[in-house]
């Protein structure tokens, strides 16, 4: 049992680590009064550019190939989200409707102009991020099995990223004004706060950790684009209501979806596990999300503005 | 209850955001160094060359219009029905359960298919349903969930129960019995994929039509849609509504899944959702929620997807252009409440008036640079 999670663990971090990073930029979207349910979608173009930047400069420069395509994903990620961010913000749009076609865009238009730009629909890496294995923090008994053998330099980059969120969201003055403007716009607006500015600011911030967040998915685990981001968007979302908003209860919701999804992937390889149904496990991180809205439906957490687009001259 | 100016407002709206979906869609293949004029031509030409290929877009187009009747429906009660293609998945393996495991006549097979898929999908969306009613809990958020629920329950339960011979990922093919093809629909239209299901949707587009106008139900529906208090005040049982209108939503989406796994295809596939489910919403929005405008939606989309394959054949566009151009309708389709907001200013606009203005200004302009 104890080695089997030794076994485990590195697949259900390296699992989890996507998915938080795409949870945390909802939480930015979400806080500052944006429904983002395009993460899945802009997770998908971060995954698209990614591998095509990847699959294309990896000959040339092997070592350097992969930041330089995590980097653009989060770059295209940011810019596709400006298209969410201007249809709710500047034309006060359907939050909802915006955030659909913002899936349905991407998923047209990365396997279009993968067919265009490769001749094919599956664009695939031949050298994704290599596990490592830290030399002194790995000698700890047990954590250091845990965290710091086969690691991947991406998951301690997203923890930087997830201590750097919370700081700049709950101990600094962009942090609270932004927070303000998913609570009361009205009232960040009488204090002097830009709400479109922030509302802008907040929407292009997820989309560069979704697009992120999808390519780490190819460099880590996949190694290919395949037109679909297979729900994983969905589930960064469901960890963000599960986590009640707030950055470590999407960690420790992440990690619960990323362990329970990794159980049920390899459950057919392992004897142990292949008596629990994967159904159960798939299907795991939706249903608790239903119960914990239902258990929670009298004191939300939610952002009390989600979902209104900012309007001045209403009060 | 609808005026005329309404209709006809919804008519440019829905044409607005067309023809911008169109212009994204040409802009794409224009980028990608193709002559979008071709596009078009093969795209349309490819659903509507012979009477096999009008089939094929009217058969493409029958899961459309119930995937778009089930978000129009939910929509009148003010409730966004995302749950569309869960609610597909649930009608498609009632279907194709009862069609692979009784073995009668095929009107008695067909008519237990019709009812299992309605009701498999009404109770798989009124979760929902009672969710918002008893809970508050949002429907987009748990009809999101319901979808992935779906999904998984598709995944395990298909190739444990229906396994087809050859592929693990696929549900043994329904008998002849059990399909809604019908062999003088197929002989009528060259071998198409055309099914009874055309009819049913169109029986569907008309009851849905006259719930809404003519029944106190339709009334109670849309009193909630319009103003839920108000309703509350008027004595309308608001949660009882709200279960009952995502339960017939979910109705439409189970039947539109059992039109599409037992009519238009022959099988389950394990691992996709149907992407009829969120093109729905865009039926649903070009069609401004009415059932025949719906209708005139869904023939549109199932043209485009009709034609794609076509175009692909014989340009080196890449099919997905039709895609694109669907999702550019639903955002801009989001985005008309600003077209909606500066109507009254938009109406005002008298062209002629300002055609005239134009030439008295250019008038103006060439006798001041003579004085």
């Amino acid at each position: 049992m104890v080695d089997l999670i030794y076994q485990l663990f590195p697949y259900a971090i390296a699992f989890t680590i996507p998915l938080l990073l795409t949870s945390l930029g909802g939480l930015f979207s979400e806080r500052s009064g944006v429904i983002n349910i395009g993460l899945e979608g802009l997770m998908l173009m971060g995954m698209f550019v990614g591998a095509f930047t990847i699959s294309q400069t990896e000959a040339a420069n092997p070592g350097t190939a992969v930041w330089i395509g995590l980097l653009s994903a989060a770059v295209f990620g940011a810019i596709f989200a400006l298209l969410h961010a201007f249809a709710c913000v500047t034309l006060n749009a359907n939050q909802v409707i915006s955030g659909i076609a913002i899936n349905m865009i991407a998923s047209a238009v990365t396997v279009y102009l993968a067919r265009f730009l490769t001749g094919s629909g599956n664009v695939q890496i031949i050298r994704g991020l290599s596990r490592q294995t830290i030399p002194l923090l790995s000698d700890i008994p047990v954590l250091g099995r845990l965290f710091f053998t086969q690691s991947y330099a991406t998951t301690w980059l997203v923890l930087f990223i997830l201590a750097a969120a919370t700081f700049l969201l709950y101990k600094t003055k962009f942090g609270l004004r932004l927070r303000a403007c998913g609570e009361h716009p009205h009232a960040a607006d009488s204090a002097g706060v830009n709400v479109y500015l922030m509302r802008y600011m907040a929407v292009i911030i997820s989309g560069a950790c979704a697009g992120l967040g999808g390519a780490i998915f190819i460099v880590t685990l996949s190694g290919e684009f395949n037109g679909t981001a297979a729900g994983l968007g969905f589930l960064a979302l469901a960890a963000l209501i599960f986590g009640q908003w707030k950055p470590w209860g999407i960690l420790a919701a992440t990690f619960f979806f990323g362990f329970a999804s990794t159980i049920a992937n390899v459950s057919q390889v392992i004897p142990t596990l292949a008596q629990i149904p994967g159904i159960y496990l798939k299907t795991f991180p939706y249903v608790v999300t239903l119960i914990a809205l239902v258990l929670s439906s009298k004191s939300s957490q939610a952002p009390k503005a989600i979902g209104e687009p900012y309007d001045k001259g209403k009060r | 209850m609808k005026t005329k100016v309404r209709v006809k407002k919804d008519f440019y709206m829905s044409f607005f955001a067309i023809l911008l979906g169109l212009l994204a869609g040409a802009v794409l293949m224009a980028v990608t160094g193709n002559n979008p004029f071709e596009g078009f031509f093969y795209l349309f030409r490819g659903g509507l060359m012979n009477i096999e290929r009008i089939g094929n877009t009217l058969a493409t187009a029958t899961p459309l219009i119930f995937a778009g009747l089930s978000v129009a429906f939910a929509f009148k009660t003010g409730l966004f029905n995302i749950g569309g293609a869960g609610q597909m998945l649930i009608g498609g393996l009632c279907a194709t359960a009862i069609g692979l495991t009784f073995d009668l006549p095929k009107p008695i097979l067909l008519t237990m298919i019709v009812f299992g898929s309605l009701i498999g999908g009404a109770l798989w969306a009124s979760l929902p349903g009672l969710l918002k009613a008893r809970f508050n809990v949002h429907e987009v958020v748990s009809t999101i969930m319901m979808n992935w629920i779906a999904y998984w329950v598709i995944y395990y339960i298909v190739p444990q129960y229906f396994k087809g011979p050859f592929l693990e990922t696929e549900s043994q093919r329904i008998p002849e019995a059990a399909s809604l093809k019908v062999p003088w629909l197929t002989e009528l239209f060259n071998g198409s994929y055309i099914n009874l299901g055309i009819f049913l949707a169109i029986i569907f587009v008309v009851i849905s039509s006259l719930i809404l106008e003519r029944t106190t139900l339709g009334y109670e529906l849309k009193a909630v849609g319009y103003n839920r208090d108000a309703a509350e005040a008027a004595g309308i049982n608001v949660n009882r509504n709200i279960v009952l209108s995502m339960a017939i939503a979910g109705a439409l989406a189970g039947l539109g899944g059992a039109t599409f796994y037992v009519g238009f295809a022959s099988n389950m596939q394990i691992g996709v959702l149907p992407s009829q489910g969120f093109d729905g919403i865009a039926v649903a929005l070009l069609g401004a929620n009415s059932p025949w405008g719906v209708f005139a939606a869904a023939v549109f989309f199932g043209l485009l997807h009709t034609g794609k394959g076509f175009m692909n054949a014989m340009t080196a566009i890449p099919p997905e252009v039709a895609d694109t151009i669907i999702a550019t309708i639903i955002y801009f389709a989001a985005t008309s409440v600003l077209i909606e907001r500066n109507w009254d200013k938009i109406k005002k606009i008298n062209f002629a008036a300002l055609l005239n203005r134009g030439k008295k200004d250019s008038l103006k302009a060439g006798s001041g640079g003579e004085q």
